[in-house]
C-alpha cells in the first residue's frame, strides 16, 4: 500500500475484486482457513510453552502481491547476494583472500563462534555452503527493497509458502482465474535437485534424507512436509550410524547407505564426537565421513559464520569483492557496537533504534526502541554495556504495509518477505516466498514466535 | 523403511486397536453391571483383562462404575486409558505423517481433538455409552481409511501387523479372564446368568451374531472357545488374526525377520490344525496362557527383527 492509501498497481485487479465482497463472507473464508489448517495439523511448537501445545500460525486470506518487474529485481538481487555469501564461505575456509585484503576484519571471522576449524581446506561440491538460504527482505516506504538478514543455516518457513498457496487456491479459486500468479508448487522438486547435485561424485543414484531434531522442534511440521514432498526419509540422529567410513540408516530391511543429509539441526548437535558431546540428536562419527567427502551435509557445516548479524554489514563489500558488481538490494545501515563510536551513538539514541543480539533469532532478545518502555530500554542498556560486541543496532525502518484481515475489518499491517534461494549446480528460486505479517497494529515484529502471521505471496507474471 | 518409522506405524495401529478393545470391554461390562444392579465383579473384568486391577485399587479403591469408566476411558493420568491410547496413536501418526495418507492423518487428528472434548465432560452411564460407541466408530473409520487409501507397501504392512497382534492378544486375554471366572461351573450350564455372561463375551468381540449363524443352538463354553480360537471366518478370533499376521510378515521387504516369521507360522499351524477337544483336554487355561506368552514373544521378535534393526 502506498502512503496515501492508494494501492500499488500490482494490487489493482485484486482490489477491484475485493471491494464488493461482503466482510461477513471474508470472515467465513477466514474461519474456514483456520479450521482447515487445524484439521491438517499445520502447526508449530512454541519453545518454553509448558503445555507443549501446538499453535496455528495465523493465516491471513489477503495475499501480498508483487509485480513481475519488482520480482525481477528481488530475484537477481537475492541470487547476487547468496552467490557472494557462498564465495565468501569458500574463501574463509580456504585462502582467506578477503581477510588478507582487509575488507572484513580477520578477528571477526576467526574468533566467531560460527567459524568451524574443521571446515578449513575441505572442498565441497560446486563450492556451495548454503544450499538453502532464506533472505529476509522488507520494502521501505521509499519503495526500495532492503535486506534485513541472511539466513544461511537452517532457514524455515518454506512449507508455509506452499501450504498458504494451496489454501488460497482452495478458498478463492476464482481469484486465480483473474490473475496470472507464478507457481511455487515445484519448490520440493528444485530442492531435491539441489540436494542431489551435491552428493559425493562417485554415487550414481544418491539417497537423500532430511535430518530433524525430532517432533518437539518448532519446525517439525516443515521437516516432515519437505521429506514427504521430496519422497525421501525423514530421519532423526538415532536412525543414522557410521560404519566402514559411510553413513547408514537403520531400515527394516537392514542398513542402507545415506549420501546427502538435508539437516535441520545446528552444527553444535550434528556429531557428539566433534561438537557438543552431550548431544543425543546427532550422529557420532558423521564429521569424519563428511571430511572424507563420502556424505554431503546441507547446509554445510560452518555456514553460521556468514549469517551472524555482525557480518551482515560487510555483505555489500563481499558482492563488490567477489563479483565485482554493485549490490542490487539495499542493506539496512547497521551500527556495530563492538566499535566505540557506534556504541556511543547507539547508547545515546536507544529509543529510536532496533537493537539485536548478534546470534539472536526468532525475534527473541531484541529491543524495538520506539515500542519499548523506559524501564525496558534501561534494562537493555545494561545488557549492551555488559558485552557490547554481542549487539548490533539499526534504524527503525518504516516497513511497507499490506492490507490484512483483522478483527475490525481490513487494515494495513507491516510485512516482510523471505524468498528461499537454492544453490546447487546453479542458483535459483521459485517466484514467491514467505510473507510474514505483524498482526498487532503498529507492530514491526513479524516472527511467528512473537504472534506474527503469514499470507500468500503472489508474484504476478507479465 | 526406517525402523523407527515402522515402529511408529506399528504402535499407531496397536494403540487404535487397543482403544477399541478397551471400549468394547467397558461397554459390555457396563451393561452387565447394570443388569446385575451394579455388581462390581463385572467391572473388574476390563481391569483384569488389561492387567490394571492393582493400579486401579491403589488409585481409586473399590471398583465403582463411574470410577472404572473414568479410569479406563478418559483419565489422562492412566497410561492405558482410551484417552491415552488415542493420544499415542495420534502422536505416532504425527511423527510419520509423511508415510501415511493425509486422510489417515486427518482422521486420527480429528479423533484426538474430539477425544479431548469427551475428556472434559462428566461421565455417567448414558454419556459413557455414547463415548464408547464413538470410540468403536472412530476405530472402524481408522481401519477403513487405512485400508481404503494407503499404498500396499511396508507402511501398510506394519500398520496391519500392529492391528492384528493387538487383536490376537486382546481376544486371548478376554477368553482367559472369562474362563477363569467360570472354571468351577459345569461345561454346560442351565444358569440363565451364564447365558448373559457368554452373550456379553461374544458381544464384546462382535461375535454374537456369528455364533448364532454358525451354531444355531444355545451357548456353550466349548463352542465359544472354538469360535474365538479356531474359526477362520470370525474376524476377531485368534485364528483369523494369525491368518493375517502370517501373511503380512513374508510381505515385508528384506530378509531380516526369520525369527518372527517362524514363530508366526508355528502359531498359525497350531490354530489351523488344532481341535477344541484337544484344547480342553490340555486345559483351556494352560492353552491360553501359552498362547498369550507366545504372542508376547512374537511381539518381541518383531521388535528385534524390524523395529530396532541394524
Amino acid at each position: 500500500m502506498l502512503l496515501d492509501g492508494i494501492p500499488r498497481p500490482a494490487y489493482r485487479a485484486f482490489n477491484d475484486w475485493l471491494q464488493p465482497q461482503p466482510l461477513d463472507w471474508l470472515r467465513q473464508k477466514q474461519a474456514e482457513a483456520d479450521t482447515l489448517f487445524r484439521r491438517v495439523g499445520i502447526t508449530f511448537a512454541v519453545y518454553g510453552d509448558e503445555s507443549g501445545a501446538e499453535r496455528l500460525i495465523p493465516f491471513d486470506t489477503i495475499p501480498r502481491v508483487i509485480s513481475a518487474a519488482e520480482w525481477q529485481t528481488l530475484e537477481t538481487g537475492c541470487i547476487q547476494r547468496v552467490t557472494a555469501l557462498n564465495r565468501f564461505l569458500h574463501d574463509i575456509y580456504h585462502e582467506q583472500h578477503i581477510l588478507r585484503a582487509g575488507v572484513v576484519p580477520a578477528a571477526q571471522i576467526l574468533t566467531n563462534t560460527g567459524y568451524q576449524i574443521a571446515m578449513q581446506g575441505l572442498d565441497l561440491p560446486h563450492q556451495v555452503y548454503s544450499h538453502i538460504a532464506g533472505v529476509d527482505v522488507i520494502r521501505h516506504h521509499d519503495g526500495g527493497f532492503y535486506v534485513l538478514e541472511d539466513n544461511l543455516r537452517t532457514p524455515s518457513g518454506v512449507s508455509y509458502m506452499l501450504e498458504n498457496r494451496k489454501m488460497m487456491m482452495r478458498l478463492f479459486p476464482e481469484l486465480f482465474a483473474r490473475h496470472r500468479v507464478a507457481p511455487v508448487e515445484h519448490y520440493p522438486n528444485l530442492l531435491l535437485e539441489t540436494l542431489r547435485a551435491v552428493a559425493p561424485p562417485e554415487v550414481g543414484n544418491p539417497t537423500v534424507v532430511v535430518l530433524t531434531p525430532g517432533q518437539y522442534n518448532s519446525a517439525y511440521f516443515e521437516h516432515a512436509f519437505l521429506a514427504s514432498q521430496m519422497g525421501v526419509e525423514l530421519v532423526e540422529g538415532q536412525d543414522l550410524f557410521v560404519k566402514d567410513g559411510l553413513v547408514h540408516m537403520r531400515t527394516t530391511a537392514g542398513p542402507q547407505r545415506v549420501d546427502v543429509i538435508y539437516r535441520r539441526l545446528d552444527d553444535a548437535y550434528l556429531d557428539p564426537l566433534e561438537f557438543n558431546p552431550n548431544s543425543m540428536l546427532g550422529v557420532p562419527g558423521l564429521m569424519s565421513v563428511y571430511r572424507q567427502g563420502r556424505v554431503a551435509v546441507c547446509n554445510a557445516v560452518g555456514t553460521g559464520v556468514a549469517d551472524d548479524k555482525s557480518i551482515y554489514p560487510y555483505v555489500p563489500d563481499m558482492i563488490r569483492f567477489y563479483l565485482d558488481e554493485e549490490p542490487i538490494l539495499h542493506s539496512v545501515p547497521t551500527w556495530q557496537l563492538r566499535k566505540p563510536d557506534d556504541l556511543a551513538y547507539v547508547l545515546a539514541h536507544l529509543p529510536e533504534l532496533v537493537v539485536k543480539e548478534v546470534h539472536g533469532a526468532g525475534g527473541y532478545g531484541m529491543l524495538v526502541g520506539p515500542a519499548a518502555s523506559r524501564a525496558e530500554i534501561e534494562a537493555y542498556r545494561a545488557r549492551v554495556l555488559a558485552d557490547p560486541s554481542n549487539f548490533i543496532a539499526q534504524p527503525t525502518l518504516s516497513l511497507s504495509t499490506c492490507p490484512t484481515f483483522v478483527e475490525a475489518g481490513i487494515a494495513p499491517r507491516h510485512i516482510d518477505l523471505r524468498p528461499f534461494v537454492l544453490s546447487g549446480r546453479k542458483v535459483q528460486l521459485v517466484a514467491g516466498g514467505l510473507t510474514r505479517v505483524a498482526l498487532k497494529e503498529g507492530s514491526l515484529v513479524v516472527n511467528s514466535s512473537q504472534g506474527g502471521g503469514t499470507k500468500d505471496t503472489w508474484i504476478l507474471e507479465d | 523403511m526406517l525402523s523407527r518409522t515402522a515402529e511408529c506405524l506399528y504402535w499407531m495401529a496397536r494403540n487404535m486397536e487397543r482403544a477399541e478393545n478397551t471400549a468394547r470391554l467397558l461397554d459390555v461390562s457396563l451393561q452387565m453391571s447394570l443388569l446385575h444392579g451394579g455388581g462390581s465383579a463385572e467391572l473388574m473384568v476390563p481391569l483384569d483383562v488389561t492387567g490394571q486391577t492393582e493400579s486401579y485399587r491403589e488409585r481409586y479403591g473399590e471398583p465403582m462404575a463411574e470410577a472404572v469408566l473414568r479410569a479406563l476411558a478418559i483419565d489422562a493420568d492412566n497410561p492405558a486409558s482410551i484417552f491415552n491410547c488415542i493420544r499415542y496413536a495420534r502422536e505416532n501418526a504425527r511423527v510419520v505423517r509423511g508415510k501415511i495418507t493425509s486422510e489417515m492423518w486427518e482422521q486420527l487428528n480429528a479423533t484426538w481433538l474430539e477425544m479431548r472434548e469427551w475428556a472434559r465432560r462428566d461421565l455417567d452411564a448414558a454419556t459413557a455409552s455414547a463415548l464408547l460407541d464413538w470410540v468403536k466408530e472412530r476405530s472402524h473409520l481408522f481401519r477403513g481409511v487405512t485400508y481404503g487409501t494407503i499404498l500396499r507397501n511396508d507402511a501398510f504392512h506394519f500398520s496391519r501387523l500392529g492391528t492384528f497382534i493387538e487383536r490376537a492378544d486382546n481376544t486371548a486375554r478376554i477368553l482367559n479372564v472369562k474362563f477363569k471366572q467360570i472354571k468351577d461351573s459345569e461345561p454346560v450350564s442351565e444358569n440363565i446368568l451364564d447365558y448373559y455372561q457368554w452373550a456379553a463375551l461374544l458381544r464384546s468381540v462382535s461375535a454374537f451374531e456369528a455364533y448364532r449363524d454358525i451354531y444355531r443352538d444355545r451357548i456353550t463354553p466349548q463352542r465359544v472357545a472354538e469360535l474365538l480360537i479356531l474359526r477362520p471366518d470370525v474376524p476377531r478370533s485368534l485364528r483369523a488374526a494369525f491368518d493375517e499376521i502370517s501373511q503380512i510378515l513374508p510381505n515385508i521387504e528384506g530378509n531380516t525377520g526369520h525369527p518372527a516369521k517362524r514363530l508366526a507360522a508355528e502359531l498359525k499351524a497350531r490354530l489351523t490344525y488344532g481341535h477344541i477337544d484337544d484344547i480342553f483336554a490340555e486345559g483351556l487355561q494352560r492353552y491360553l496362557d501359552h498362547f498369550i506368552a507366545d504372542t508376547t514373544q512374537l511381539g518381541f521378535a518383531i521388535h528385534r527383527s524390524y523395529l530396532e534393526a541394524a
